[in-house]
């Protein structure tokens, strides 16, 4: 199971780095969904799969699932659901000031506007 | 006073939440802001007297002992992170009353500032890595809205790139995190110390090392991930820049700092190896950027980047001396941005613009300012007795006691590049002659800016001078780092 979801998190990364280079900025934030994902798949796998039982403290289960690696990916896709939701609006505004959402016309500094 | 090192996070926390109910009302919001940072900074300097007396402060949440349980830690370090926090943001926030524009403040802009302090004196306090994790999203979530705050053009295309390089680095400290937990088990930084102790720390922690120092150094800006910071910094309003300069940076290398001295420091051959060439790369970098530009605000952003190099190459070095200087440097060096952005703000504001070729002849209509902003500068290049000097003087013995006489001679040098820098914004500001008409500007408004400005460089003056009286302080920070058993010892004691 590992195994396949070492996979799985491998092709999220893979998909999420080519939106991320990708010009238009909706992909791209499509790609940072979908990096943050991979990353709580990740945390998932690494506090190790599997356990018959429900972390809950029962005389006579050993083999129950890692509770603590369930609880920060709570955390960390809320995080990650509020951050994307600020980047849409976000994204929404620069279109509707700029009248782009190519990312290589929102490139200079201060002397180029 | 069991919770006394919670004080400095809730209080503004909770002043932020009240605010949020004053929207319409400006002068209620600017004197809850106000009350409420002066309340975290009586706490704040509360508890560093304690900390002093009684040793380091812990707390547990919900009285889950403490390996299990989320763990706040309050060490001299920390405390005085934390108090210097709430005085820099004190004096912007005074100097934001006569600069932001209403419109921003009707905008949630005093409650984004106080729940960017909660974020960063969490960060700063936490003893629980994933904690730190949250805490870091506390104080970027809040930093977003501070950086588009106002919707320019300008602000509009830098925060986006902004955000997107911290939701990127983010996920990568996530994925840190998770590979950390799989190998050690746990989340305690204090339990992460002794089990990375007792397998003496295998290739793989200090492959995690490395993911560590690429996430905090792309919000600490160190050599090759710096890219971001100068155009996005440049976007926002001043009061904001000054925020970001003086504390943004500061707490991602406050997380390679600790994390450097309290995890990985069984293979420092490689790691701290490492941390030292990126540093000086760092330093390098930054004095490029320094010299290059003819722009107030970017000058300014890439002394910044100088200084994170100075500070992390003290780190590199894991000796008393080094540590010290890097603490000692680190509380200078977010005192001193603060007073210099503050004053480039009040330079700004009096011509009318941030290019330096349209400026001069200052002194003759504005001495004060002139005289307060080559004070903060001599003290930001380290000329004796302020206190640049005394940090730097530390961390250059450091780096002679641990024979790294290369990286010590680019430090002093950069000390050359850096005054340069600062002193080029005073030749062509404030010597010569009146190139172009001065805007009319309110008398009134000119000294309520000048006012918080004042009592930041006084600040750093006193710090300066009073190195002497200081230095209990930072031998009691740097023991925490260069010996992690102290921490250990009062985190895990019961």
């Amino acid at each position: 199971m590992e195994f396949i979801l070492a996979i799985l998190i491998g092709i999220l990364f893979t998909a999420a780095v080519y939106l991320i280079l990708s010009r238009s900025l909706l992909k791209v934030i499509l790609g940072t969904g979908l990096l943050s994902h991979g990353a709580h798949l990740l945390i998932l796998t690494m506090g190790g799969l599997g356990g018959s039982a429900p972390p809950v403290l029962i005389d006579g289960v050993t083999d129950f699932a890692d509770p603590l690696p369930q609880a920060l990916i709570l955390t960390a896709i809320v995080i990650s659901f509020g951050v994307t939701a600020v980047m849409l609006v976000m994204a929404y505004r620069m279109y509707a000031v700029h009248q782009t959402d190519n990312m290589n016309e929102l490139r200079g500094n201060d002397e180029h506007d | 006073m069991i919770n006394l090192l919670l004080f400095p996070i809730i209080i503004p926390f909770f002043f932020a939440m009240i605010l949020l109910f004053f929207k319409e009302q400006v002068v209620v919001q600017r004197v809850l802001t106000l009350i409420g940072l002066a309340l975290s900074l009586v706490a704040s300097f509360w508890l560093i007297a304690t900390v002093k007396t009684e040793g380091i402060q812990t707390v547990t949440l919900g009285s889950w002992p403490a390996p299990f349980g989320i763990t706040m830690v309050s060490d001299m370090f920390s405390a005085m992170l934390v108090t210097t926090t709430i005085i820099i943001t004190f004096f912007v926030v005074i100097y934001s009353f006569s600069s932001i524009g209403v419109e921003r403040e009707r905008f949630f802009y005093y409650p984004a500032i106080l729940f960017m302090i909660t974020g960063i004196n969490g960060a700063f306090t936490t003893g629980d890595i994933f904690n730190m994790f949250v805490f870091f999203e506390v104080l970027l979530i809040a930093s977003y809205l501070l950086i588009v705050l106002g919707g320019e053009k300008r602000q509009l295309r830098e925060s986006i790139k902004y955000i997107l390089v911290n939701v990127i680095s983010s996920a990568i400290f996530v994925i840190a995190v998770a590979y950390l937990y799989s190998i050690i088990g746990t989340l305690n930084m204090a339990d992460i110390s002794v089990k990375i102790a007792e397998i003496n720390q295998p290739g793989i922690i200090s492959v995690i090392a490395i993911l560590f120092l690429i996430v905090f150094g792309i919000k600490g800006a160190i050599f090759p991930l710096y890219f971001w910071l100068p155009n996005s910094y440049a976007a926002p309003p001043i009061p904001v820049l000054a925020l970001f300069g003086a504390l943004l940076t500061k707490v991602g290398v406050y997380a390679i700092t600790r994390t450097y001295t309290l995890f990985f420091v069984h293979d420092i051959g490689f790691t701290h190896q490492f941390l030292m060439v990126l540093s000086l790369l760092t330093i390098i970098a930054g004095c490029i950027g320094a010299l290059a530009y003819f722009d107030l605000k970017q000058i300014i952003i890439y002394n910044i980047i100088i200084a994170v190099g100075v500070i992390l190459f003290g780190v590199a070095q894991m000796n008393t001396s080094g540590l010290e200087g890097a603490v000692y440097y680190l509380i200078h060096d977010m005192l001193i941005k603060g007073a210099l952005f503050v004053l480039i703000g009040i330079i700004i504001y009096v011509t009318g613009t941030s290019n330096l070729r349209e400026m001069g002849g200052l002194i003759k209509t504005h001495g004060t300012l002139g005289w307060t902003y080559l004070i903060a500068a001599f003290g930001l290049a380290g000329i004796p007795p302020l206190s640049g000097f005394i940090g730097k003087v530390l961390i250059t013995k450091g780096a002679f006691e641990a024979d790294h006489v290369i990286g010590s001679i680019i430090i002093l040098a950069s000390s050359l590049v850096v005054l340069l820098s600062v002193i080029r914004i005073f030749i062509y500001a404030f010597w010569g002659t009146q190139k172009n008409e001065l805007p009319v500007r309110d008398q009134r408004t000119y000294r309520h800016m000048m006012f918080p400005a004042i009592m930041l460089v006084l600040i750093t003056v006193a710090y300066g001078v009073g190195a002497e009286w200081l230095m209990p302080y930072m031998t009691d920070a740097a023991d925490v780092l260069t010996d992690p058993s102290i921490y250990i010892n009062a985190v895990l004691k019961e």
